[in-house]
């Protein structure tokens, strides 16, 4: 198939494999953390970690959107759905992520009306149709969906829309990276950064990275030719004594962004003074809100949130995977008390996280690092 | 597996884990019995000297009528699938109806229809049936429920205890066909793709494997949960490890289009007219050629083989030279955010 194959060629994987194993020092360890969930999840459905030189280690990062989402927003959520006049509306892997009282999917079968949607344009459209009732989307994600949420935002009120509200969780990519950047120990010699949110902030907000911190970041696409590409461009300016931005994915990515998305985003959207993030905690203008002028769809301002801060769960230590201090098998509950069937920390949720990406797809890679040499 | 959950929830309906827990963790708590045991298709009796298959199925399918088929010919297709791959013929089907009111006549009889005309292709009656009618908004247009009984040839002996390593797995066309189709039907991804559904009767694939004998060690049809939940259920029932080649899989392009945009794997998607069978490697050829001998297996291919290790896992070579493990899902394929 036309633009999938091509970026999944075995014949191309293996002249890349061979570029770095020419590149690497035998014996000196490299540790790339990829930013995207979706990185995390093409590394191992292709079975990346098998192809590359022991020598590189890939850690993961902060970018799931389902996995940074604190347990209290979650029972916010539910508090929402189960009010009786709302049809809560989500992306489909945020039904499962356990909050302090149980998933969307669990308040769905308790009878809140809680429907799957793929974009917040359909979530509209149900308030279109459901005049009586009042039609709330849980908007979450990078700045890769805020441009969706903001452009539905801007139809509701051009079109008058009294019965759509957002209830904004839209997170922005730079502040957790200057986190994990600042995080003492930090052991990381680059980053794998991620594309789609880039297709609309751009490389710019990347600038810091290399600049600040000294570390060379490649913003990459999401196929597994693309991570192998990334990964010898970063192998490359750590051979070669550079420290750039650079982009792998020339194919949808410019310099500035998306002027227009921005736009948009501007338009609707402003940032929070501070914002709590799974595992990370809280973080200073790290999230978006909607601006005033938006209020009357903002489900923040009209409708009444228990607020509550929940505790992530302490055995899980979802916080550690999600800055790459630990691998998700090394956490104390990884398979164990905290499976997909029962996820304890929202890395093991999303196919995306972590967690379940290595549970799912990778747990024979784990077996084999278990075999003493 | 113990079910732990205080309410049922979608994921309980999708055919994965939560699927399983509910089986064994409620219903096999409370009615397990020998024949109930094994937990496949169909139930196997002897009865005065001949073994009878039965099977039964429900059908929910929405919408009841998509490009390809519709709940009617499903409803008998899935139920002679489950009595053709126990090695069974099917005797007799029953049908029960639950009807919504105010749903229409018209429909109703389309629906008859079609089952008649599937029923008529497999050789078999609707023998018995039953019908009840609820309320307006207490079920959403129709449910279709089977049972079918069949018989089974003396000397015909599948069930994963057979499934040894060596052995080689093959599936009788192009995979995930039917989800997509329905997917893609509901019209709420306003997505435009020429797929029909693969619904059909495995009933004459299945015979022309019988006659291998002994080779023919499994079949299964990959209904929900699809091939890499059959070939889970398989690896861990036998003991074994399925060792699945990416480059094999025959997948149509619209349905790897689709399966990419919605962020799911087209393994997990639902076939409701294919049959993976597992037959001993020496019979492999002569398998491959009896199903692309018939119309409906012209697709057929072989996809993988049976490896001692790792017990109980699937993995897939990837195309692009890594392995991973094929797990069973929790619930339903979940579309990814981005």
């Amino acid at each position: 198939m036309r633009f999938v194959d091509e970026f999944r060629s075995g014949e191309l994987a293996r002249k890349l494999v061979h570029e770095l194993e020419t590149l690497v020092e035998p014996g000196r360890a490299m540790k790339f953390m990829e930013v995207c969930g979706g990185h995390t999840h093409t590394i191992y459905k292709h079975g990346i970690e098998d192809l590359v030189p022991a020598e590189i280690d890939f850690l993961h990062g902060p970018g799931c959107p389902v996995c940074v989402i604190p347990m209290g927003r979650v029972d916010d959520a539910i508090a929402l759905a189960e009010r009786p006049e709302v049809i809560f509306t989500t992306f489909g892997d945020m039904m499962r992520v356990p909050g302090g009282r149980g998933s969307l999917l669990e308040a769905k079968a308790r009878g809140a009306d809680v429907r799957m949607v793929y974009s917040p344009l359909d979530a509209l459209e149900l308030a279109r149709r459901n005049p009586d009732r009042e039609v709330i989307f849980f908007a979450i994600g990078f700045e890769t969906t805020a441009p969706a949420t903001a452009i539905t935002l801007l139809r509701a009120r051009a079109e008058g829309i009294r019965n759509f509200s957002a209830f904004c969780n839209h997170v922005t990519i730079g502040p957790p990276l200057k986190t994990i950047l600042d995080s003492p120990g930090l052991q990381l010699d680059g980053f794998i950064a991620p594309g789609h949110v880039s297709t609309v902030i751009g490389t710019r907000p990347y600038d810091f990275m290399a600049r600040d911190y000294g570390k060379p970041v490649v913003v990459t696409a999401f196929e597994p030719i693309d991570i192998l590409h990334a990964t010898v461009m970063l192998v490359r300016q750590l051979r070669e004594g550079r420290c750039e931005v650079e982009n792998q994915y020339t194919r949808v990515v410019r310099r500035d962004g998306n002027p227009r998305a921005l736009a948009v985003l501007e338009e609707t959207m402003e940032l929070r003074d501070t914002f709590e993030w799974r595992g990370l905690g809280w973080i200073e203008r790290s999230a978006l809100k909607l601006r005033p002028e938006f209020a009357a769809w903002d489900a923040e301002v009209r409708f009444e949130l228990p607020g509550t801060r929940v505790d992530d769960p302490k055995a899980c230590q979802c916080g550690e995977v999600l800055v790459g201090a630990i691998k998700p098998w090394e956490c104390r509950v990884f398979g164990t008390a905290c499976t997909p069937e029962r996820p304890i920390g929202t890395c093991m949720v999303s196919s995306e996280g972590a967690c379940a990406a290595y549970y799912n797809y990778g747990r024979l890679a784990k077996r084999r690092e278990r075999v003493p040499a | 597996m113990k079910l732990r959950d205080e309410v049922v929830t979608l994921a309980h309906g999708a055919g994965g884990k939560a699927t399983r827990a509910l089986v064994e963790g409620l219903f096999v708590e409370e009615l397990g019995n020998p024949l109930l045991a094994p937990l496949s298709d169909s139930a196997l009796l002897e009865v005065n000297g001949s073994r009878l298959a039965f099977t039964t199925d429900s059908y929910v399918v929405k919408p009841l009528f998509f490009p390809g088929g519709d709940i009617g010919d499903l409803a008998v297709n899935g139920t002679v699938n489950d009595l053709a791959v126990a090695g069974a013929r099917p005797l007799a089907l029953s049908a029960g109806f639950v009807i919504e009111e105010g749903f229409p006549v018209a429909d109703l009889r389309r629906i008859a229809a079609s089952m008649a005309l599937a029923a008529k292709a497999a050789g078999v009656p609707v023998a018995a049936g039953d019908t009840k009618v609820v309320e307006r908004g207490k079920a959403d247009g129709v449910y279709v429920t089977t049972a079918g009984i069949g018989v089974v040839a003396p000397g015909v002996a599948l069930g994963p205890e057979r499934v040894q390593a060596g052995d080689r797995v093959l599936v009788s066309g192009t995979i995930g066909d039917h989800g997509i189709a329905v997917m893609v039907a509901r019209g709420e991804l306003q997505l435009e793709v020429d797929l029909q559904s693969d619904t059909a009767c495995v009933l004459e694939l299945a015979q022309a494997l019988l006659t291998l004998g002994g080779e023919i060690r499994f079949m299964r049809d990959p209904t929900r949960g699809g091939v890499a939940t059959a070939l889970n259920e398989l690896a861990q029932a036998a003991g074994v490890a399925v060792h699945l080649d990416e480059t094999a899989l025959p997948v149509r392009p619209e349905v790897v289009g689709t399966s990419e945009i919605l962020g799911i794997d087209p393994l997990y998607v639902a076939c409701e007219g294919r049959l993976i069978a597992v037959v001993a490697a020496a019979s492999c050829d002569a398998a491959l050629a009896a199903l692309q001998a018939h119309p409906l297996g012209a697709g057929a291919a072989v996809i993988g083989e049976v490896r001692a290790e790792p017990e109980g896992l699937v993995l897939l070579e990837t195309s692009f030279g890594g392995s991973r493990v094929v797990d069973m899902l929790v619930g339903d394929p979940l579309p990814r955010i981005c």
